[in-house]
């Protein structure tokens, strides 16, 4: 299997059928093609110098070498824009396709409003449920969306990291606040522990504000009734350390070393909520890592998760 | 009784706020493009308009701009509804003017009209 894999890497050719570039187009194989041309040109060039002294006859292959080159070279360049182009159409495609996705979805959403503000109390159990089903699977397209759009960005370096300074204590306060209503229907109670002067650090706010979102947000949608979150934040050295503690469902054994994979959800999970995605610890831990920092988490199945991070105040 | 313009190229989205903000006592008004939008903003001054960035003949920025270049219209509040989330769009939104930026997909109806509240208070 490793081998495979090896070879595969070794394989020049394999970056450009995959963008269905043709030989004479592809990079990899035309930048030896110029080395072994010129190698080759040398030789001849001794070869032929040994036995026509005339000097014009080596004026004659010296042009004749640079003008295969710089045909090479035209080739090079070439393939370099089409590899460029194809990159930008998938970026390009993920926006457009987001932004499209979003109108009809934003359609459903704010229909499905609209005969909500209507006389609810004149509509059987059954019309309710079917509504509110509606409007689950409907959110669950528009989070499907918001994650692909967040990856494609990451993926694409293109998530702008902007980097400034930052105090997560003020911003997890920010956070906290907009989850007041989630964790009162929920019955849970969150607490916040902060130690005494942590330094602010200097990361891009949008994405480690996407962590905190994502962390919080997992800690109590998967807290049954009664839950408690204890949120900590600390700092050791030049590193700050968040800890999201929850006493909540739990990762069961066998799901724990996926939990940070793309579009992973534990069957723990999928009975708690259904509007998951699979990706925000997927995204939480690639900005963390952008910001050269570590997650990883604690869970037992019943008893709760603490999913932590560190990141460095630079 | 206030007055919300609302500039949005979607029919379905159009009814929907359309009647939703009519049911909370609002009156509204809506206009389809950049140009009309413009145009019904001198003719009836609503009290706020709900702007989308995505629109014909004249697209949301240039709406904004203009909008806020004119000591007439300047003061009307803006909340710009838009379906883009690039994080330039918004700042160029929020430095153009617009008093908040509201990605649709993301927010259920009333939230909209709560943010509407707070701003016409």
């Amino acid at each position: 299997m490793d081998i495979k894999k090896l070879r595969h890497q070794l394989n020049p050719f394999a970056q450009c059928t995959k963008y269905h570039l043709s030989l004479w187009q592809c990079p990899s194989f035309l930048f030896p093609l110029t080395g072994l041309v010129t190698i080759l040109a040398m030789v001849s060039t001794y070869l032929i110098a040994a036995r026509y002294t005339q000097p014009e006859i080596v004026a004659l292959i010296v042009i004749a070498v640079t003008a295969v080159l710089v045909i090479i070279g035209y080739l090079v360049i070439q393939g370099f824009e089409q590899l460029a182009q194809a990159n930008q159409m998938k970026t390009e495609f993920v926006s457009i396709a987001s932004h499209q996705l979003r109108t009809p979805l934003t359609g459903i959403k704010w229909m499905v409003d609209l005969i909500m503000q209507q006389q609810t109390k004149s509509f059987t159990k059954d019309q309710l449920e079917t509504l509110g089903s509606i409007r689950e699977n409907n959110q669950r397209m528009i989070n499907l969306v918001n994650d692909l759009l967040d990856l494609s960005r990451l993926e694409q370096g293109r998530f702008i990291f902007k980097p400034e300074a930052i105090h997560l204590d003020k911003l997890l306060k920010e956070i906290l606040k907009e989850y007041t209503s989630l964790a009162k229907a929920s019955n849970t109670k969150i607490s916040l522990e902060l130690e005494a002067n942590i330094p602010p650090v200097i990361k891009d706010k949008r994405g480690l504000g996407l962590v905190l979102h994502n962390l919080i947000d997992n800690a109590i949608r998967y807290t049954k009734e009664q839950g408690r979150v204890k949120i900590k934040l600390s700092s050791k050295g030049n590193l700050v350390r968040c800890e999201v503690k929850d006493n909540g469902v739990g990762i069961p054994a066998e799901d724990q070393k996926k939990i940070f994979q793309k579009f992973f959800r534990s069957q723990n999970a999928l009975k708690y909520q259904t509007e998951g995605t699979g990706l925000g610890l997927f995204i939480a831990k690639s900005i963390i890592k952008a910001s050269k920092g570590k997650m990883e988490f604690w869970s037992k199945e019943g008893q709760g998760s603490t999913f932590w991070f560190e990141i460095p105040v630079k | 009784m206030k007055t919300i313009l609302f500039i949005e190229d979607e029919p379905t989205l159009q009814k929907a706020v359309g009647r939703f903000l009519e049911k909370e006592g609002y009156n509204v008004k809506t206009a389809l493009d950049g140009e009309s939008g413009l145009d019904m903003v001198k003719k009836i001054k609503p009290n706020l308009i709900l702007l989308d960035l995505i629109l014909p003949k004249k697209d949301g920025f240039e709406v904004l701009a203009e909008l806020k270049q004119d000591p007439k219209t300047a003061n009307i509040p803006v909340i710009v509804l838009t379906n883009l989330e690039g994080s330039d769009d918004v700042e160029k939104a929020l430095s153009l003017g617009a008093t908040t930026y509201l990605v649709k997909a993301n927010y259920n109806l009333d939230e909209v009209v709560q943010r509407i509240k707070e701003i016409l208070k």
